[in-house]
C-alpha cells in the first residue's frame, strides 16, 4: 500500500525576541521527524533558532468567501486610529 | 454562467492591480493547471539537477570545492522541496507529482539532459546554468501567485553562491594551465546554446507566453530574459578570457544589446521531446533512488506509528 507521509506546517523563529514565522510546509513521518526535516530544509543558513511544526490537516483558516463579514466592520472605526483625534500643535508628547 | 465570468473579472481586476493570489482564493482553473504544470516542472528540474553535478562530488579537485559542491547540491534539493510544497498548495500531492516525472508525463529543464563530461562542467554550470536560472527565477519573485513567489524569494538569496562558487571554478582554470584554459574552454562551448535554450522556445512560437504573462505569472517573455541573460554574461566571459562559441555575436549600439546567432531549436526539441544525451539515464537514476528508498519512508512511517503507541501506553500508565 503507498502511503504519503503527511504535510506538516513550518514556523520559524529568527531570533529570540521575534515571532515564529511560517516558512512554508513539508512531509515527514511525524512531529520530531518533521523537525529533524525542518532542519534541513529551512535553516541551513542559520535563520532560525526555534522551530514550530504544525501538521496540516490541523489547521482551520478562515475562507477567503468570509473576508467582508470580518474584516469589513472594522474599516469604518476611523476613531480607533490616533489621527482621528484633533489636537493643537502646541501640545507635546501626546 | 454569468457568475463564472464575474469571477473571473473579479480575478483579472486582482490580477491588473497587482495584488497577490493566494491557496484558498478563487482561480480560474486553467490558472491553477498552468501554476501546477510550471511549478513542478521547475521542482522537477531542480531534482534532477543534482544529478549531472552529483558525478563530481567525489571527483572535486579539493576539500574546498568539494564541501562547496555538496552544499549546492543539497540546496538543489531544498528547492525542489519549497516548489512540492508551493504546487500542493493548489490541491496536487505530492505523489502524483513525482510520479508523472517518472513517466515522463511531466518535463523538466532540459538542459539537464547534457552530461557533464570534465570539472569544468562544473564551473559552466554554476555560472552559466544557475546564471540563467537566476533571471528567471529573479522576475518570478513577482509572480503572481503568492506561494510559488515566496518560494522564489528563497530560492533567489541562497543560489547567488551557486552562480559565484561555479564562476570562480572557471577564473581558476583560465588562469591555470594551457590544457586548464583548454577545458574551460570546451566546457563553455558545450554548456553556451543549451544555456540559451533554457529560457524556452522563442516568444512567437511559445504557446504559454502570452496568457502566462496577462496573469502575471510571468512577468517577462522568454526572449527577454535570455537577452537579458546575454547582456549580463558576454563580458562576464571577456573577464575570463575564453570565447562564446557564436561567430554573430556583437554589440549592437542602436539596439543598446548584444546581437546573437540562431538558436538550433531542432536540438531543443529533440531533448525536450526525450532524445537529448542523457534523458533516460535522468529519469532512470530518478526511478532507482525512489524506488530503492520505499523502504525508508515505510519504515519511518512504521517508526512514527511504533513511537505514538508507545507514548499512548506510557500516558495511560502514569
Amino acid at each position: 500500500m503507498k502511503k504519503d507521509w503527511p504535510l506538516w506546517e513550518v514556523f520559524i523563529r529568527s531570533k529570540n525576541g521575534l515571532s515564529h514565522k511560517h516558512v512554508g510546509s513539508l512531509h515527514a513521518a511525524d512531529a520530531e521527524m518533521a523537525i529533524e526535516n525542518a532542519r534541513d530544509v529551512y535553516t541551513r543558513r542559520n535563520e532560525g533558532i526555534s522551530i514550530w511544526v504544525v501538521e496540516s490537516s490541523n489547521i482551520t483558516a478562515s475562507s477567503p468567501n468570509q473576508t467582508e463579514a470580518l474584516f469589513d466592520p472594522a474599516n469604518d472605526k476611523v476613531y480607533r486610529h490616533p489621527t482621528f483625534y484633533d489636537l493643537p500643535d502646541e501640545v507635546k508628547h501626546i | 454562467m454569468e457568475k463564472l465570468h464575474d469571477l473571473q473579472e473579479i480575478f483579472q481586476a486582482r490580477i491588473d492591480a497587482d495584488e497577490k493570489i493566494e491557496p484558498k482564493d478563487w482561480m480560474p482553473d486553467a490558472y491553477r493547471k498552468t501554476l501546477i504544470r510550471q511549478i513542478a516542472q521547475h521542482a522537477h528540474s531542480e531534482i534532477v539537477g543534482m544529478l549531472p553535478e552529483g558525478n563530481w562530488i567525489s571527483r572535486a579537485p579539493s576539500l574546498r570545492r568539494k564541501v562547496a559542491l555538496l552544499a549546492k547540491v543539497q540546496d538543489e534539493a531544498g528547492h525542489g522541496l519549497y516548489l512540492y510544497s508551493a504546487a500542493e498548495t493548489l490541491g496536487v500531492d505530492r505523489e502524483t507529482l513525482i510520479d508523472e516525472l517518472h513517466t515522463g508525463k511531466a518535463k523538466y529543464s532540459s538542459i539537464f539532459n547534457y552530461p557533464t563530461l570534465s570539472w569544468a562542467d562544473i564551473g559552466a554550470i554554476g555560472w552559466l546554468v544557475d546564471g540563467a536560472a537566476i533571471m528567471n527565477q529573479v522576475m518570478l519573485t513577482r509572480t503572481s501567485y503568492g506561494p510559488y513567489a515566496r518560494a522564489m524569494v528563497r530560492i533567489c538569496k541562497e543560489e547567488s553562491f551557486h552562480q559565484r562558487q561555479g564562476y570562480e571554478i572557471l577564473l581558476t582554470l583560465c588562469r591555470g594551465s594551457e590544457a586548464q584554459k583548454a577545458m574551460a574552454q570546451d566546457a563553455l562551448n558545450r554548456w553556451w546554446w543549451p544555456s540559451l535554450m533554457m529560457f524556452g522556445p522563442s516568444d512567437k512560437d511559445s504557446q504559454h507566453t502570452e496568457q502566462s504573462m496577462r496573469w502575471r505569472i510571468k512577468r517577462k517573455t522568454n526572449d527577454e530574459i535570455r537577452q537579458q541573460f546575454v547582456d549580463a554574461t558576454v563580458p562576464q566571459a571577456e573577464f575570463l578570457g575564453i570565447t562564446i562559441p557564436d561567430p554573430d555575436l556583437q554589440w549592437n549600439e542602436s539596439r543598446g544589446h548584444y546581437d546573437f546567432g540562431p538558436i538550433n531549436w531542432d536540438e531543443f526539441w529533440q531533448v525536450v521531446n526525450g532524445n537529448g544525451p542523457c534523458n533516460r539515464e535522468r529519469i532512470r537514476a530518478r526511478v532507482k533512488a525512489h524506488e530503492e528508498g520505499a523502504w525508508v519512508r515505510e519504515a519511518a512511517l512504521a517508526y512514527a506509528e511504533k513511537r505514538k503507541a508507545r507514548n499512548a501506553a506510557a500516558t495511560k500508565v502514569a
